[in-house]
């Protein structure tokens, strides 16, 4: 009876000191974390791809907690999660969301087997980066889309896949988050995240070739030739020409299509646009809104224009 | 017999061309010098479109930091100054001149006859560098680093020994063997210039034993002449690649290891220079003569006649590819240089540059890769790893973007030799998958530098 009071009592004491350090230790040694920090990780989408520029969700989550305690969430974008997760985001955080547009990944080359025809033939390891590295690729273009799919390995959503008969990536639309994993991962700075566009319209450059005009022509038939044509007829001063090589800036493109009709090499491409009538009207020139209407039967497939 | 102790394979040696003598290769109707013949800065051209210019005018000033200039080797009208193609794939600055006649200037001194340290009279050390680096020589093995950089040894530490690489490793590659058997007195000259450029009294002449006339010839001269070239020593070394690299050298011959990145050959008191460097060395500093020709082997096993050219650099290879019979119909394969580090040529317009030292003209068959199939783990390629790196290991951590596996297994000790694809049974791309490791950790290893200065 007594050897049991006595284990009672020495257990009991120690558990006691014990607890007491423990706490004590809890209290002096604590890390405070901010539980709105948790609370904004849970809304996140955990796909944890670094798009936002963070490590993973938590970092970002991190991140938006010291921009809402400074202030403002200004600058900061889940590309994954998009406007709806930003503006949860602000609710738990007693902000307002910023207002931000959606963005997609476009793949800025169009030399398919047939445009841009390959001179040589590259059998080392199947990898964009090791071709980049060893000399110009299969074809005369040394800025064109190199074809190994380093993009397509880079994506974590399933939305970008090489096209076999191109030998082109494709950008999924609705699966793409444009988190920029395959603009990052493509060695020639190809993929551009652009903003994907009221009713996800947009007109590209697809090309991405800084040469002169006569040897882009040489290397490909749908090359930017910096012909300067473009950026005459467009009336909004959307376009500029660099380095021989046009951009359309997407902020200021009116979605007009003049530009598209007056490439020579067929270079500039409009998406998800319906189907133009036949018949040639006078085209609306400005008004987003309103689909334009010249006959291009040439540029997207079906799937997108349902979409649109 | 001497080598170095760690890995290295013996690939087929195919020296097709040892036994032909040196031929000068014609002018070319137009030439093109690339501003990009070397390792660092490029060059800044100083002609203009329009411009005359004579064998030895100055056509592109060392840039800045790590850089040497550029001299025409014809003479001529300058065409244009724009983008042109060249052996790395990619369009880049050049000067291109169209070639008039064959004008040179007076200050270079064309005569055969032979110049000894006696003639040079008490010409200082600086004054050999400064000749050296006024003429653009860089190194001429392949690896085009600006050689009068090279003979500025930095503070704290001091030239032990001069290592001249006459090994040619690369199979098939003759032009050095061939300017051995034809210019001996020159290259000991060479040699003398360098090791009083350095104040270094000992200098030794590695050469593989698959070229036994070159050994006997020098071995013989400096007997005869053992007063006039004192210090110099010829080291038959057995046949392995890569012996030429720079490291593996150093250890064949004095036997010292060079530690990993960023110690240098220095730091272990060792200067290596390829023979057709200290050749260029030589002529530039006892005839005033800049880098602007070198010899070139054009060779492969279905060539109709594999030739060792002294060619004007700017010469376009297919110029060289006719004067040795022509482009074999079988050709697959176009590679600058030999076939172990070599590169494939996009296009036969691209000019012979300071560094080709060789152009090899594969056939179909043997262009071709292996299928490639999975890894069994035999360790071939640890064993053939020069550097003692574990290839298979690297590429794996390659493939899974592990860049901190990578550093700490030690990727940027790799020297790209190819040791370890040439000897995979199974063929996988081992050196395409480290050389993305290896550009990728230098890059992060960098960044940490920058960032750890900013911090400061």
């Amino acid at each position: 009876m007594n050897v049991i009071l006595i284990a009672v009592i020495v257990l009991g004491g120690i558990g006691l000191v014990a607890a007491l350090i423990l706490f004590l230790a809890g209290k002096k040694f604590a890390v405070h974390e901010d539980e709105r920090i948790a609370k904004v990780a849970e809304v996140l989408p955990q796909a944890n791809c670094g798009g936002c520029g963070f490590p993973g969700c938590s970092g970002f989550a991190g991140a938006c907690v010291k921009a809402a305690d400074k202030g403002s969430l200004e600058g900061l974008l889940c590309p994954v999660g998009g406007q709806p997760v930003m503006e949860q985001v602000a609710d738990i955080l007693g902000m307002k969301a910023e207002a931000s547009a959606p963005k997609v990944a476009v793949v800025r080359c169009n030399g398919t087997c047939e445009s841009r025809p390959r001179i040589a033939e590259f059998d080392g390891a199947q990898s964009c980066k090791v071709q980049q590295m060893l000399g110009s690729g299969e074809t005369a273009c040394a800025y064109g889309c190199l074809g190994c799919g380093d993009c397509v390995a880079a994506c974590q959503f399933d939305a970008i896949r090489m096209n076999p008969e191109t030998g082109l990536p494709e950008v999924d639309e609705e699966k793409c988050t444009a988190c920029g994993a395959c603009s990052k991962a493509c060695p020639r700075g190809i993929i551009e995240i652009r903003l994907k566009g009221l009713k996800n319209r947009r007109v590209v450059v697809l090309c991405n070739n800084k040469d002169k005009g006569a040897q882009t022509r040489k290397a490909c038939s749908v090359g930017c030739i910096a012909c300067q044509k473009c950026v005459k007829v467009c009336k909004f001063e959307a376009i500029t020409v660099d380095a021989n090589l046009a951009h359309i800036d997407a902020e200021k493109c009116k979605l007009c299509r003049k530009c598209e009709d007056e490439c020579p090499q067929n270079a500039i491409h409009a998406f998800n646009f319906p189907p133009r009538k036949p018949k040639v009207e006078a085209p609306v020139a400005d008004a987003p809104a309103a689909p334009a209407v010249n006959p291009v039967p040439n540029v997207e497939p079906a799937k997108e224009q349902e979409k649109a | 017999m001497k080598t170095f102790n760690i890995g290295g394979v013996h690939p087929a040696e195919n020296k097709l061309s040892a036994a032909q003598p040196i031929k000068v290769a014609a002018i070319p109707k137009q030439a093109v010098f690339s501003m990009f013949q070397h390792i660092g800065a490029p060059a800044v051209p100083v002609v203009k479109k329009g411009d005359e210019v004579k064998v030895g005018t100055l056509l592109g000033e060392a840039g800045k930091g790590l850089s040497v200039p550029v001299f025409s080797s014809v003479s001529g009208k300058v065409n244009k100054v724009d983008a042109v193609l060249d052996s790395s794939g990619t369009r880049r600055m050049a000067v291109v001149v169209d070639v008039e006649g064959d004008e040179w200037l007076e200050t270079i001194d064309r005569s055969d006859k032979l110049v000894t340290m006696k003639d040079l009279g008490n010409i200082t050390a600086e004054e050999v560098v400064n000749r050296i680096k006024a003429a653009g020589i860089v190194g001429m093995g392949g690896a085009t680093f600006p050689t009068g950089v090279k003979l500025m040894p930095p503070p704290g530490t001091k030239a032990e020994a001069i290592i001249v690489n006459a090994v040619e490793c690369e199979p098939y590659l003759t032009a050095d063997h061939r300017l051995m058997l034809e210019k001996p007195e020159q290259i000991l000259v060479g040699i003398q210039l360098i090791k009083h450029a350095v104040n270094c009294p000992k200098a030794y002449i590695g050469i593989e034993m698959n070229k036994p006339d070159a050994i006997h010839l020098l071995t013989n001269l400096l007997k005869e002449k053992a007063a006039q070239y004192p210090g110099i020593e010829v080291v038959p070394l057995k046949v392995k690649y890569p012996q030429g690299g720079e490291k593996q050298l150093i250890d064949a011959v004095i036997g010292r290891q060079v530690p990993a990145p960023p110690a240098l050959p220095i730091n272990v008191g060792a200067i290596v220079q390829n023979v057709g460097t200290v050749y260029a060395i030589y002529e530039a500093v006892t005839k005033n003569k800049p880098l602007i020709e070198r010899i070139i082997t054009v060779t492969g096993k279905s060539v109709k006649q594999p030739s060792n050219f002294l060619a004007r650099i700017g010469t376009p290879m297919q110029q060289l590819i006719d004067e040795a019979g022509g482009l074999p119909e079988d050709t697959g394969k176009i590679i600058g240089g030999g076939p172990m580090m070599g590169r494939a040529l996009m296009s036969l317009e691209v000019p012979v540059t300071k560094g080709s030292s060789g152009l090899l003209l594969m056939t179909e068959k043997e262009s071709r890769r292996g299928e490639v199939s999975p890894c069994i783990r035999c360790a071939k390629c640890v064993s053939a790893c020069p550097m003692g790196l574990e290839p298979y290991l690297l590429a794996s951590y390659t493939r899974l973007k592990d860049w901190d596996g990578c550093e700490k297994n030690d990727v940027t000790s790799c020297i790209e030799c190819g040791s370890c694809a040439f000897t995979c049974p199974s063929n996988r791309p081992l050196l395409d998958n480290i050389r993305v490791a290896k550009q990728t950790v230098m890059g992060i290893i960098k960044a940490r530098h920058m960032e750890s200065i900013t911090k400061k």
